[in-house]
């Protein structure tokens, strides 16, 4: 499955955080670290699990690959296939959808070009519809990367997308540090 | 004013940090535990108290407690259900960003009681920013002597750790996150054995509420009895509401339970009324699971007696007239409100949660937002309506979990209040809004 040809090789501060991270499960557990690790893992590769990538996480918590990759195609989290620099999520669960998600999610459409699950053709924006994000009270809501922007109007989203394109944001950073 | 036990002090800058918390009285009633309590004492505390879980299931936490083995030579483990995932609701999510000793200080007396030597607290991956700031608390915690070996001189050692999840609303089913939590798929567990029997890595586990942990210092501090006087009936303290929707105030608040719903929805200290002057068409009084309710039902019951904001007064009439009060997610439609596309978001959410073991579960979300995206889009038959409501019957009471009753409960009570929004997609052949 391997579909980067090189294997992947953490540096020594993410293999020590890793290392913390698994000590806070029993002996023998350290298959309680696979999701904090991928969302390690996830970061450090452009914002997506490939194939090589979970292989190498199965390798550091010492389980199989399919325990990682059952794992990584249950959480919506975790992306599949390549990403964006900058992942755009959109909430539109209902609380969010009676404060105007619509017109939100239409919004990044007609500024990016792109539908929700598709990337610009300069590989700088991902948009993706999202449920609930339990931020309801300040509807309508987006994530990117560990960031929150609530109470959205389609003037915050210019001003946001102007922001991001200036400074060429990139959505995915290691959430520890 | 209402008593404040959760949310007191939670405007005042830097209550996240150990300092602030601290000289505001912070971490007193873990004192005053140690030293004065015994874990059963505690535990007898807390059953007096009538605290229930604030999650959504309302199950009295006491009793919870006092289901776990003793008997076992295995390690227990507390586990704090921080995967805030019910579409309206967000008090959690605020709790721990604004005061993380809270939370902290509650899963250090939870432990206590429970004989735990480390605790976990699950928090939704997307709250990855909350997770932060509860883990500098427990850093700041452990250099203080409030966790890690011999607490305040005490004997008494507990270890509390943060585990992020990755984007799973089932991961809010307690067995769910402790598969999710065991690094596996959140599959929920067949239950019996429960939690308290068999929970994480197949030792005695108890799994609580953000809320409902985060009373626990309150409650040492001020007694069983003072907690108990507040509320009404068997719904006794505060409740956080976080309410959502077309209300001036949207937000959270901490109520005594038994406020009446028309005081909470009109009154300015609460949500202060409908937005724009508009005329209150619906409420989803408990997170998106309950019953829908129609104006006239959620501000009076069937007997026409004031609704009150309580267990018992919510569910009063069953689901024909009735709802619950479930997470206290407080989701208010005004009449511009489509209730046939607010399903259909909610039936989307349903069908993408799904865990997909159980086959009425999964095929049966699947199908429910298929069929209302066909009504709404001006497609549907009036047999898709008969047919919504019997999908919706083989779904509930059919899975491994609640998630399955959850996604049936908001279809069937939309279609037994607004049949006739329903009819008129059908017969216009179009949404009417």
């Amino acid at each position: 499955m391997q579909e980067n040809s090189k294997v992947p090789e953490f540096n020594s501060e993410t293999l020590d955080l890793i290392a913390q991270i698994i000590k806070r499960y029993p002996e023998g557990r350290q298959k309680s670290a696979l999701l904090p690790v991928l969302h390690i893992a996830q970061a450090e590769n452009q914002g997506w699990l490939s194939p090589g990538m979970m292989d190498y996480v199965a390798s550091l918590l010492q389980i199989e690959p399919i325990e990682v990759y059952e794992v990584a195609s249950f959480y919506s989290m975790y992306n599949l296939k390549p990403v964006g620099k900058c992942v755009i999520e959109v909430c539109q669960t209902g609380p969010c959808w009676l404060k105007g998600a619509e017109n939100i999610v239409a919004h990044f459409e007609s500024r990016l070009g792109i539908k929700p699950g598709e990337t610009t053709a300069d590989g700088k924006f991902t948009l993706k519809t999202v449920e609930c994000l339990a931020a309801c009270g300040t509807a309508p809501v987006i994530q990117v990367g560990t960031e929150y922007h609530e109470s959205l109007t389609t003037e915050k989203v210019d001003q946001l997308l102007d922001q991001w394109k200036a400074e060429n944001k990139i959505s995915h950073k290691n959430p520890y540090l | 004013m209402a008593t404040k036990i959760l949310l007191n002090n939670i405007e005042v800058p830097g209550l996240a940090n150990f300092q602030v918390y601290r000289e505001l009285g912070g971490y007193t009633a873990l004192e005053k535990a140690l030293k004065t309590l015994t874990p059963d004492e505690l535990t007898d505390e807390v059953k007096k108290s009538g605290v229930r879980g604030r999650g959504g299931a309302g199950f009295p936490t006491g009793m919870k407690w006092g289901f776990i083995d003793k008997q076992s030579e295995k390690p227990r483990y507390l586990v704090c259900n921080f995967d805030e995932s019910e579409p309206g609701t967000f008090k959690d999510h605020h709790l721990g960003e604004f005061n993380p000793h809270l939370l902290i200080e509650g899963m250090i007396l939870g432990s206590y009681a429970l004989g735990v030597k480390d605790a976990y607290i699950y928090i939704r991956g997307e709250l990855f920013y909350v997770m932060k700031i509860l883990d500098k608390a427990i850093q700041e915690a452990y250099a203080n002597g409030f966790l890690g070996d011999n607490i305040l001189g005490s004997g008494y050692s507990l270890n509390l750790y943060c585990h992020p999840g990755a984007g799973a609303y089932i991961c809010g089913e307690e067995t769910a996150l402790l598969e999710s939590l065991e690094g596996k798929r959140g599959n929920p567990r067949i239950k019996p054995p429960f939690p308290a029997i068999v929970g994480l890595y197949g030792c005695p586990t108890v799994v609580n509420n953000v809320e409902t942990i985060a009373a626990l210092p309150w409650i040492v501090n001020n007694g069983s009895e003072a907690y108990a006087a507040i509320g009404i009936g068997n719904s006794k303290g505060t409740k956080l509401i976080s309410a959502c929707g077309h209300i001036n105030k949207p937000g959270i608040y901490e109520i005594e339970l038994g406020l009446p719903v028309e005081e909470f929805i009109y009154s300015d200290e609460y949500c202060g009324g409908i937005i724009n002057g508009n005329k209150l068409k619906a409420v989803v009084a408990g997170g998106s699971s309950v019953p829908i309710l129609p104006a006239e039902l959620i501000l009076k019951t069937a007997a026409g007696e004031p609704r009150l904001m309580s267990y018992e007064s919510l569910a009063d009439g069953g689901f024909k007239t009735g709802t619950m009060l479930g997470s206290g997610g407080f989701i208010v439609m005004d009449h511009t409100t489509c209730i046939v596309k607010n399903l259909l978001t909610f039936a989307r959410f349903y069908r993408h949660e799904s865990c997909g073991q159980c086959s009425p579960c999964r095929e049966g979300t699947s199908w429910m937002e298929k069929i209302l995206m066909r009504i709404e889009g001006g497609q549907g038959t009036m047999k898709d309506i008969d047919l919504l409501v019997n999908i919706a019957k083989h779904v509930e009471g059919n899975t491994i979990c609640p998630l399955g009753d959850a996604a049936a409960w908001p279809v069937a009570s939309a279609i037994l209040h607004f049949r006739e929004e329903f009819e008129e997609h059908v017969k216009l052949q179009k949404c009417p809004f």
